[in-house]
């Protein structure tokens, strides 16, 4: 009897041990698991590259070449309305993707709607603080410390528009659509995108609010 | 073959990210699991705030706390949005979230440690200067 062989028998044997492997050689896994592992690979690609903007502002951060500094540009009660949008956004996110399984119209649209004003919110506030640091001749052609903090911050930011207007293609996809099987992967792969921008958003307002504004 | 794939299917040994199993869990029990993530995550930034901001501890103690928080929060969102686990179906999920994690710290710690050795032994930007004179 092969290795094989004695698995699939200890597989029929106790079929209810979660750590005996349930599939055996050859079967696939669900289309919904491969799409699920594909798209979070690729998010880690994106974490790997936020950190590269981390590290180049952590680099720079004392670099302000005569200009301010983020203690003087820092509205820490911004950032904390800012923090709050996004992480209850992610928790509404959250019952968007149940509602989206159990296929219940109110629960996903509702909570989608909240996603997306709270995602608005956020960026109307992010806006609205990057154009009164510019207004103050603080842009980021004035340091390297600017430089990295508008690419930083501004590339999540992206991020979240990118995200806003996703969010707004599945709600119409499912409204023509329905709840078809490769319409829910796509809610999966967008909840996922959703809930890793606000892990970004945990670094960033730790690295460069709080550490900055409390040097 | 597609008979016992089908009946095969609530045994499934894998998972994606931010799946729950129906099948294990109503939705009542999913929405809970959002539910002690927000309150963790909520309790964890209100935390990371206050401490930003106080003097009731030592002062140069703030920045590790500030990151080790950071760092809490995190997981606390892998785990309940996310839904990555340290389960026997999380196999996949896991070894690729190691792999980004060491690739994210090489970069961070290289970065650092590279241009803060450049920095220590830079000549002083006057003295190159008056090499030039």
């Amino acid at each position: 009897m092969s290795a094989f062989e004695a698995a699939a028998e200890q597989e029929r044997e106790f079929p209810d041990r979660r750590h005996v492997p349930e599939r055996a050689a050859g079967e696939r896994a669900s289309k919904r698991i491969i799409v699920g592992y594909g798209f979070w690979i690729f998010l880690l690609s994106d974490i790997v590259m936020f950190s590269a903007f981390f590290a180049t502002y952590a680099v720079l951060v004392d670099a302000t070449a005569g200009g301010p500094s983020g203690r003087e540009l820092f509205n820490l009660r911004n950032v904390a309305i800012e923090t709050a949008c996004l992480l209850l956004s992610s928790f509404t996110c959250g019952l968007a993707s149940i509602g989206a399984r159990t296929q219940r119209g109110s629960w996903f649209y509702g909570a989608m709607a909240a996603t997306c004003i709270l995602g608005a919110a956020f960026l109307f506030i992010e806006v609205r603080e990057f154009a009164g640091v510019v207004a103050q001749g603080a842009g980021p052609t004035r340091s390297a410390f600017l430089s990295a903090f508008f690419t930083l911050v501004g590339c999540h930011g992206l991020h979240v528009t990118a995200g806003l207007l996703w969010l707004m293609t599945m709600m119409a996809q499912v409204f023509a659509k329905g709840y078809r099987a490769d319409i829910l992967r796509r809610v999966l792969c967008f909840g996922l995108f959703w809930h890793t921008l606000d892990i970004i958003w945990v670094a960033i307002f730790t690295v460069v609010y709080l550490m900055g504004a409390g040097q | 073959m597609s008979d016992s794939g089908q009946q095969r299917e609530p045994y499934y040994a894998d998972s994606a990210p931010g799946y729950e199993h129906f099948d294990d869990h109503e939705p009542a029990e999913a929405l809970g699991s959002y539910l002690v993530g927000l309150g963790l995550a909520a309790l964890l930034t209100v935390v990371s705030f206050f401490i930003s901001g106080t003097t009731l501890v030592w002062g140069p103690s703030i920045p590790v706390a500030l990151i080790v928080l950071a760092i809490a929060q995190m997981g606390v969102h892998l785990v309940f949005f996310l839904n990555i686990t340290t389960g026997p179906d999380n196999v996949n999920n896991i070894l690729a979230l190691a792999f980004g994690v060491l690739i994210v710290l090489l970069l961070l710690a290289g970065s650092l440690w590279i241009m803060a050795n450049l920095n220590h032994n830079m000549m002083p930007m006057d003295q190159i200067m008056q090499m030039h004179h």
